[in-house]
């Protein structure tokens, strides 16, 4: 079954230099594991593949039902430097949320998980 | 022991200061005023006026919260002396002495600066590298504006335990203006790492003023009441190093898990490891729990001790840039911007102009989400936002001038260009480093 991030978690970006953060949280403490499982670092990298010039690291933090992914090179040199309109990454956030990932029917079913429209 | 946030930035609310101890009971107002590149503009003031430097929205701030500070005994710690500490404490002390009998006694941490000794310390092996290329800060050095090292709350204690009633710092951390209250309160040892720890969370929480309290949350952002009249954070901490994050009753806003969950990863790096003066505290041992309607209880969270490092900020002056703007109207508008864009790059290029970067972005279409934006070409209308860059100033200077041409002999159904020709702007850059803690000493006066 195809899942929007949109309808499974909320998300929170920042910078650091010329990296942006994107901290991406389930809606519900169940779906965590659905974040762990297919919001990969590769994943990601694949995502946003044209938008950034760098790495992707990824960090969990399941105490929050979150994942906290590093975006390097996302903000054209960032801070006073970036021309770019989000030169501080504040909406990667959403950008991120954008992503269809792949569940199996079955699990899908069992967590209630909202299918992609 | 409570401690309220009433600022998240300078340029943030101006009321919020009052609002924060008029509304309620606190013990401690905390009020952050510096980003990353603030101290390079008023090191800017300072060269320009020898009794500037530092943050002057605090001394209102000052003058709107006196009352609770003289008659009621509320706190003020704030990192508001950006380059020039001691005259911002003067700017105070004459707000206090507006007060027959007043009982102002204003501390000032001083030591961060480091802007007169960089050759010294240059000269003395501390190269003070760029922490993300790994270039020597010899490389920039007749460009630096301003070199500060980010300090802890060691010096704040100090200053709170000789009696200050307000105490001002230059570049300390964000988080040290919390975890001084807390420290100075419950005499937390200098290794109580998870203490510590909890300090440096509840101060991350709420460093960002109405962040953590509804603000730019996504979460049901629909359902979030009165932002007009947003509450703006504030922590009830216990000895233990569980504390609640609330707001005033009767305010805007929200404080519920998610709203706490999405200040928690803003700017987050390696959440096993946030690295402060103080202590490295880890988030992913950190517990949320609702505690009632706009509580959350935290909880869990652990220490261990910091490196022997402290952060650099180091502030140069890295070139010029220019942005400019028009808008295109449906029809084709996403064709019309884009041929636009063609016309400027090419007339750019036959003026021999040259640019060490060049950016247009099609608000409307993919400024924020790039490609993943999809298909805009019905969209109704798009702002052409075309960016330069260059350390030749007459380049950009020159680049100012082809904007508005583009009115009369570009593309049609243009409009949006009210606001005359896009404004040169000198960049003053960010230089992270580190520096040997060893070498960065701090001094605490109090004024009465």
């Amino acid at each position: 079954m195809k899942i929007r991030l949109l309808d499974i978690a909320h998300a929170r970006s920042g910078d650091k230099g010329d990296t942006a953060n994107v901290g991406v949280i389930a809606l519900q403490p169940r779906w965590y594991d659905v974040l762990e499982q297919f919001v990969t670092r590769s994943k990601v990298a694949d995502h946003f593949r044209g938008m950034i010039e760098g790495d992707v690291e990824r960090y969990e933090l399941p105490n929050l039902n979150a994942l906290n992914f590093l975006l390097h090179g996302a903000l054209d040199g960032g801070g006073t430097l970036s021309l770019k309109t989000d030169a501080q990454g504040k909406v990667y956030s959403t950008a991120l949320l954008r992503m269809v990932i792949d569940v199996p029917d079955t699990e899908a079913k069992r967590l209630g998980l909202p299918a992609a429209k | 022991m409570r401690v309220a946030a009433g600022q998240g930035f300078w340029g943030d609310d101006l009321d919020a200061p009052r609002r924060q101890v008029e509304g309620g009971q606190i013990d401690y107002l905390m009020l952050d005023y510096l980003a990353e590149v603030t101290m390079s503009i008023l090191q800017k003031q300072r060269e320009r006026d020898p009794s500037l430097g530092y943050a002057r929205d605090f001394v209102g701030a000052m003058e709107s919260i006196l009352p609770a500070v003289l008659d009621r005994g509320v706190k003020v710690v704030a990192n508001a002396g950006g380059v020039n500490p001691r005259a911002c404490a003067e700017a105070v002390r004459s707000v206090g002495a507006q007060r027959r009998g007043s009982k102002l006694r204003v501390g000032v941490v001083t030591g961060d600066d480091l802007l007169g000794r960089l050759d010294d310390l240059i000269g003395h092996g501390h190269p003070l590298a760029n922490m993300e290329t790994g270039e020597p800060l010899s490389s920039v050095r007749e460009r630096v504006l301003s070199a500060n090292a980010y300090i802890g709350s060691d010096p704040i204690v100090e200053a709170l335990g000789g009696g200050a009633n307000v105490v001002i710092t230059g570049r300390s951390t964000d988080t040290a203006l919390t975890m001084a209250p807390l420290r100075h309160e419950f005499g937390w040892s200098a290794d109580s790492w998870d203490q510590l720890a909890a300090g440096i969370v509840a101060g991350h929480i709420i460093e960002c003023g109405a962040q953590c309290s509804g603000g730019n949350c996504l979460y049901d952002w629909k359902s979030i009441p009165d932002l007009a009249n947003v509450g703006y954070p504030l922590v009830e901490a216990r000895a233990d190093g569980t504390f609640v994050v609330t707001k005033h009753p009767g305010t805007g806003g929200r404080v519920s898990v998610p709203t706490i969950s999405e200040q928690l990863v803003y700017e987050m790096g390696d959440p096993r490891s946030y690295i402060t003066p103080d202590v490295i505290a880890d988030f992913t041992t950190i517990r949320l729990a609702q505690d009632g309607e706009d509580r959350v209880l935290v909880s869990g969270i652990k220490g261990k001790p910091p490196t022997d490092k402290l952060k650099v900020s180091v502030a140069y002056r890295a070139g010029f840039k220019a942005v400019g703007t028009l808008v295109y109207a449906w029809p084709e508008a996403l064709d019309k911007a884009q041929a636009a864009d063609r016309i400027l790059r090419e007339r750019l290029d036959r003026l021999g102009l040259t640019f060490d970067r060049v950016l247009t972005e099609f608000v409307g279409a993919n400024a924020t989400h790039g490609a993943l934006a999809g298909d805009r070409r019905d969209a109704p209308e798009i702002q052409l936002r075309f960016g330069v860059r260059s350390t030749d100033r007459a380049a950009v200077e020159r680049f100012t001038r082809e904007i508005a041409p583009l009115v009369l002999n570009g593309p049609p159904s243009v409009t949006g260009f009210a606001g005359g020709r896009p404004k040169v702007e000198e960049i003053v850059a960010y230089w992270p480093a580190l520096i040997d803690k060893s070498v960065v000493k701090t001094k605490v006066e109090i004024i009465s």
